[in-house]
């Protein structure tokens, strides 16, 4: 039997309604983007083609969404068992926020009615990182899917589908770790090509993949504690803080290889200068520094790493860390070149508010319904 | 293979990737029979008669501000205008092609790069260089509207059209679009044929260019007899004081180099051109892009790794009772 149970409980709470009524106006600025186009309710421009859709609800949505990857390694490459019932709510939690990546990539795209092109082979142009975002994004929110799937086929008692999936899952979940490895560097391989558009504090060149991919990593972990601490205090569970204090040795061990990495390619790449300019980006790197120096010290400490308020400062810190990260480079301190500029609108913001509000109702939903946390005794 | 060998071989490979994308492929050469244009702003005299003819052209209506209805008052480039002529002034604007208290005209349109990022960027192929001509084209019927060719273009150059329900990326394509054709049918960009003064001179690459040099040998004062329409077989000649050029082809060598150049007695960056160097990040985009990706052998090496791990770990689990 599964180790795993249904929440249980009223669907149509307080907050459930509250993110309800955001998803609400979200989906009404939606409509009026595909009636009348992008113009009509973003602020997007020629200088600023991406705006927040892209860089908040695919760059960093995704990054968000990968405490499954994270926790994969944890449980099947270092063998670490125990952290078995943290994985399928991560997965859930990954599944929501990347499909919310999809669907924003998709009501994104300025020619949505033919996003079939993408799919077909004599389109591709194999120099295109887009081209390896796109495919292995979908990829991957397929093999999601399935990894997911399991909570499902137990609700329903499809024992032998159940079997046969199990018996191959091995598989998925290898490509589970395979697929965001690919995507998220390449997320981060999207900046080198806009060369000076991208704040020089920013473009590490040949370096963005592996930058993009080490904070991804971070911001994976972080959201698993973050997650973890939030169903405790949410659902009123026993806490988990033991289970996750392990994990802030590896958060640990990324923090310091992102943090070193930056600050060598800094020196090396000359532009140290451009640290001590005073301007803008230079305080929003110094923020951003901070905000991953932030949880170098308190997880330095084991007392810090074993106490659970201490370890959600960390986390919380990790994640803006890396969402800034992403907003800095792709938005904050773009420079597309004289005369263009870019704030998103209010409609813009809503319908990204409507997306999450529709992801956190899902999940509500789902781990009241379907066995996804893990049963207590287990803690 | 032993975990700790297998994280090691994947902390190797994540460094050689990093490493070897150093040596990433040279930026593009220009296309065999290139052709492009010359824009010279010290000959440009503002009249955006290439303005109104590229706007005839392209189907697209004049951009009207206020209630002047004689000249496009166009500012920028966008959806509705491929091609703008702007203005440089500095302090009482008293004399042409002279920076302090001086003016010009700078054209912007589409530079046709060398090495083009709007075509290295496209996930469809719905951005294309014409192998032959170098002409870098637009193909809607396949574009998905991901924008990647407007963020990765120097100039920002496509544009998307945003206030249409079914918008589409605009962007010049040398009058050479299927529909127009002009220079597979022999005739040369409409810009360059309404052109008074030659300020915008169509040809082959090749022969712009060593123009291009010719006029920066030439010292200023001297009169020098400038052509009009193709450089090649100019239409007609006109003799002119020769200004002081700056001795700089923006586009020689600019990312890679650009089919369309420009030269001009006043700094391009005061003309709004963009840093670049002469690496085009295009190259090395697609260096690391290939590094990693390669016959796909990373990353099926990974998967294969990850695989047995996997399976492996999984399999303990099991034996050990999950539950
Ligand atoms: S100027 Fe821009 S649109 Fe034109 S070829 Fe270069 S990258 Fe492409
Ligand atoms: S917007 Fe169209 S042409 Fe431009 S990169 Fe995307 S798919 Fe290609």
């Amino acid at each position: 039997m599964s180790v795993h149970k249904p929440l249980g409980g009223r669907i149509l709470t307080a907050p459930f309604i509250f993110f309800g009524i955001i998803f609400l106006i979200g989906l009404y600025f939606m409509a009026q983007r595909f009636i009348y186009g992008m113009g009509a309710v973003s602020n997007l421009n020629g200088g600023f083609a991406w705006g927040i859709w892209v860089v908040y609800d695919v760059v960093i949505g995704t990054a968000l969404a990968c405490g499954g990857y994270a926790l994969a390694f944890t449980v099947y490459i270092f063998n670490k068992g125990q952290y078995h019932p943290l994985v399928r709510p991560a997965i859930l939690a990954s599944l929501l926020g990347y499909a919310m990546g999809g669907f924003g990539a998709f009501f994104d795209m300025g020619r949505w009615w033919q996003f079939y092109e993408i799919f077909l082979p004599w389109n591709w142009n194999f120099n295109s990182v887009m081209l390896e975002v796109g495919l292995c994004v979908t990829a991957y929110i397929l093999v999601l899917v399935l990894e997911f799937s399991p909570a499902y086929l137990e609700k329903i008692g499809a024992k032998r589908l159940l079997k046969t999936l199990n018996k191959l899952l091995f598989l998925f979940i290898a490509l589970g770790m395979l697929l965001p490895t690919m995507h998220q560097s390449s997320l981060g391989s999207l900046l080198i090509v806009m060369g000076y558009k991208v704040n020089p504090l920013w473009q590490t060149w040949q370096f963005q993949p592996l930058l993009a991919l080490l904070s991804a990593l971070t911001m994976g972990f972080s959201i698993v504690i973050f997650e973890a601490s939030f169903s405790t205090v949410g659902f009123r569970r026993a806490s988990e803080t033991p289970l996750l204090a392990g994990l802030g040795k590896i958060i640990l061990g990324l923090l310091i290889s992102f943090l070193l990495v930056r600050t060598v390619l800094l020196v090396v790449q000359g532009n140290l200068g451009h640290l001590f300019a005073g301007d803008r980006a230079s305080l929003l790197y110094v923020i951003e520094t901070a905000l991953f120096l932030i949880p170098v010290f308190i997880l330095a400490s084991p007392v810090n790493r074993n106490h659970g308020g201490r370890l959600l400062i960390a986390a919380v810190s990790m994640l803006l860390g890396g969402a800034l990260y992403r907003f800095d480079a792709f938005l904050f301190t773009l420079n597309p070149g004289v005369g263009y500029r870019y704030f998103p609108s209010v409609p813009e913001i809503m319908v990204t508010l409507g997306i999450v509000s529709l992801e956190i109702m899902a999940y509500l939903v789902l781990v009241k319904t379907l066995p996804v946390l893990h049963r207590e005794e287990h803690a | 293979m032993k975990r700790r060998d297998f994280l090691k071989a994947a902390a190797g490979a994540a460094l050689c990737g990093a490493g070897t994308a150093a040596q990433a492929r040279p930026n593009l050469q220009p296309a065999e029979k290139a052709v492009g244009m010359l824009y010279d702003s010290t000959l440009c005299i503002g009249c955006k008669a290439c303005v109104a003819k590229c706007k005839e052209v392209n189907h697209m209506p004049p951009v009207i501000e206020g209630d002047q209805t004689t000249w496009d008052s166009a500012r920028g480039l966008s959806a509705k205008t491929l091609n703008v002529i702007k203005v440089y002034k500095n302090g009482t604007a008293a004399s042409k092609d002279v920076e302090v208290n001086g003016f010009c005209f700078e054209k912007r349109s589409c530079m046709h790069c060398v090495d083009p990022a709007c075509v290295s960027v496209c996930p469809v192929t719905a951005m294309r260089r014409n192998p032959l001509t170098g002409i870098v084209t637009h193909h809607p019927e396949v574009c998905i509207g991901c924008r990647n060719c407007m963020m990765g273009c120097p100039y920002d150059v496509p544009q998307f059209e945003y206030n249409k329900t079914f918008g589409q990326i605009q962007k010049c394509q040398m009058c050479n679009q299927a529909g127009v054709e002009r220079i597979d049918k022999g005739q040369m960009t409409g810009c360059a044929e309404v052109c008074p003064t030659g300020a915008t001179l169509f040809g082959p690459r090749k022969a712009l260019l060593a123009e291009a040099k010719r006029r920066m040998t030439l010292k200023p004062g001297e009169i020098y007899n400038y052509p009009r329409g193709d450089v090649s077989k100019p239409y007609s000649h006109h003799e002119k004081v020769v200004p002081a050029y700056l001795p700089h082809i923006w586009g020689e060598k600019e990312a890679g180099g650009t089919n369309v150049m420009h030269i001009s007695a006043i700094p391009f960056d005061k003309l709004g051109m963009p840093p670049l160097g002469e690496r085009s990040p295009a190259s090395i985009a697609e260096g690391v892009q290939h590094t990693l990706y390669k016959y796909m052998a990373l990353p099926a090496i990974a998967l294969a790794g990850l695989t047995y791990v996997v399976h492996h770990n999984t399999d303990d689990d099991n034996e050990g009772g999950e539950s």
